[in-house]
Parts: C-alpha cells; structure tokens; sequence
C-alpha cells in the first residue's frame, strides 16, 4: 500500500491535449481523454488515480498550466 | 481513500501562480512558451518582485506576453526589447526590467541591440527562447535554425554554403564583460523545469542586486512549425538541437570579471 496519495485536477477547459503530461507521469496516471472539451481539444485526466503520488512532474511541464496538485500522507 | 478526501486546500502542492492571469494562452499545445511564462510569473510571485518588476514582450511568439503575466509591460519593436529595456531601466533605476525574446527577434533582427547591451552590461534579465525557427510567421529560417534541418524557407534543409552556420549567440554574450550571470536550459522534463526556474530564480536576483545582465536562454520546441507532435519535438530537440547547443551555466560572476576558459 502506497504512503503517499495524490490527486490531480485538470482545469478541462485551459486543456490543449498536448499530451506532455502523460509523457512526465512516472506512474501513468494521465491519460487523454477520447472526449473533447469546448475547444475540440482530447484532454488529459486520471485515467489510473490510485497510482498517483502527487508528484507533480504533470504541473511541471504543463505549458498551460491548467493542472492543479493535491498529496496527502496516510 | 476517495479522490474528494485528497483533493482538499490543506493537501495543496501545486497550483497556478497567483501572477499568471487566467486567459487561455494562444500558444499552440506543447508550446514551451507556456512553461517559460509560468516560471516567470512563480520566481516574480516568490521573489515578491510583482509590483517593481517591468517586462519588454517581443514581435514574434511572446508578442501577447502581457495578457497573461500580471506585471507592467511595454511592448518593443521588433528586436529592439533591449533597447527599450536600457531606457526603462535607467530612467527607473530601482525596477526590475526584464525582455522577453525568441531567436527570430534576438539572434537576427535584433542582434545588435541585444549585443550591445549586453556590453553596456545593462542591469536587465534576458529570457532568450531558442526553438531554432520563426514560429509564429510559419517556420522560416532563423539564425540559430541547424545545419540540416528543414523549415519552410529552406525545404531541402539549412545549406552552410548558401544560409551560413547556425548561431551560437549565448557563447557570443558569454564573451562580453557587461554580463554577469549567462545560462542555458531547457523545459522539456519536470528536472529541466525546475533547472531552469532556479536559473530565472538566480536572474532575477542578479538584477536585484545590480550585478549586470543576465541572460537565460531556454532551448525550446517549436512542434507546430517542426511539423511534430509536441513529444516528438522533445525528442527531437533532446538528439538534434542539445549536442549542438548544449546546457549549463555559461559564465556565473560579477560583472567586468574575466570569462572562465571552460
């Protein structure tokens, strides 16, 4: 069991679906989605949300800075 | 334990900067115009610079810098930001001016200005976005385009014999005495993020504590107009554009010290 759990919330809308996020997660939590936003952008989202561990590697590189990060310890 | 229990203000470890404003960017997806901005806007928030901080946007990519970055801005003709920069910063000697620039504006039509301000030692930070191509009038050639590669101008790639070599300009601004701090990063991983804030980070205290110019190029992607996706073009830049440009710290000293031979 994991110690350290994380949660991340794409603002789905600022989403571009540049995909950089899924390529940044060390644990493949991200995934695009097959729908799209307003835009006719895939955005990405938490396809896998037990794996993350709030790293935010996914913010990091965000270009549109539309990812927000919580981690908890339990 | 349910995503609600996690997603709480106490467990918060990262959001948007409170300086970013919050207008969807026009840049393409995987631009990493976006990540300079939001590095920017997290060293000003975190440097508490906001108020005294004035920023000098570009013609080309960066040209709307200002819609998403809550600082004062001027806007500079095309090359010309650190020419306007010098007489923000001398005529307000206690602000904190900074340009913003990609290589179409800096290496090529600005290439005087920047070089002569950079040896006035102009008490400015750089931002210098080398993606090796004019984005945004459609992927022509630029100074710093590599030997080879192909961009709507030269669609059989970059001729030495005919377009000349690829520019160095970093090396070139290292040389220069008016300089104090001169870098070289990359945004494509969160290890390069986090490299490049702390050289922002360091740039703007520099320029706080009156050091000279500091000049931060970040070797970028430019996906739309390499015709990639936006991970191919990471990887691309990571085989193609890193041997060539490679990164690390240039020259970090005081202003007027001689530049190291390594």
């Amino acid at each position: 069991m994991a110690k350290v759990r994380g949660a991340v919330v794409v603002d789905k809308e600022g989403c571009k679906g540049c995909g950089l996020c899924v390529e940044a997660c060390p644990q493949d939590v991200l995934s695009l989605n097959k729908e799209v936003n307003s835009r006719g952008y895939n955005y990405s989202y938490m396809e896998n949300p037990e794996a993350c561990i709030g790293c935010s590697n996914c913010g990091m590189v965000c270009p549109d800075t539309c990812i927000t990060i919580y981690r908890v310890r339990i | 334990m349910n995503i609600s229990d996690i997603i709480k203000p106490e467990n918060l470890v990262y959001e948007k900067s409170k300086l970013q404003l919050n207008t969807i960017m026009h840049y393409c997806p995987g631009c990493s115009n976006g990540v300079v901005h939001k590095l920017i806007s997290e060293v000003l928030e975190e440097l508490g610079l906001q108020e005294r901080t004035i920023g000098v946007s570009p013609v080309g990519c960066g040209v709307f810098a200002y819609n998403y970055i809550d600082i004062d801005w001027q806007e500079a003709a095309h090359g010309r930001a650190p020419a306007v920069a010098t007489g923000i910063v001398r005529t307000n000697p206690d602000k904190i001016v900074f340009t913003y620039q990609g290589d179409g504006d800096l290496a090529s039509i600005g290439a005087a200005e920047i070089l002569h301000a950079c040896n006035r030692g102009e008490n400015i930070v750089v931002v210098f976005i080398n993606n090796g191509i004019y984005g945004m009038t459609g992927g022509q050639m630029a100074p710093t385009t590599l030997e080879g590669q192909v961009t709507s101008t030269t669609p059989f790639g970059r001729n030495i014999d005919l377009n000349g070599y690829p520019m160095k300009i970093t090396e070139l601004i290292a040389q220069l005495p008016g300089t104090s701090y001169v870098t070289r990063q990359s945004v494509q991983t969160a290890a390069a993020v986090r490299k490049c804030k702390n050289a922002l980070r360091k740039a703007f205290q520099n320029v706080d504590q009156k050091k000279g110019t500091s000049f931060v190029e970040v070797v970028s992607t430019c996906n739309s107009g390499w015709k990639m996706s936006p991970v191919q073009a990471n990887k691309w830049m990571e085989e193609n554009m890193f041997p060539f440009y490679p990164l690390g710290d240039m020259k970090d000293s005081e202003k007027n010290a001689p530049v190291s031979k390594n």
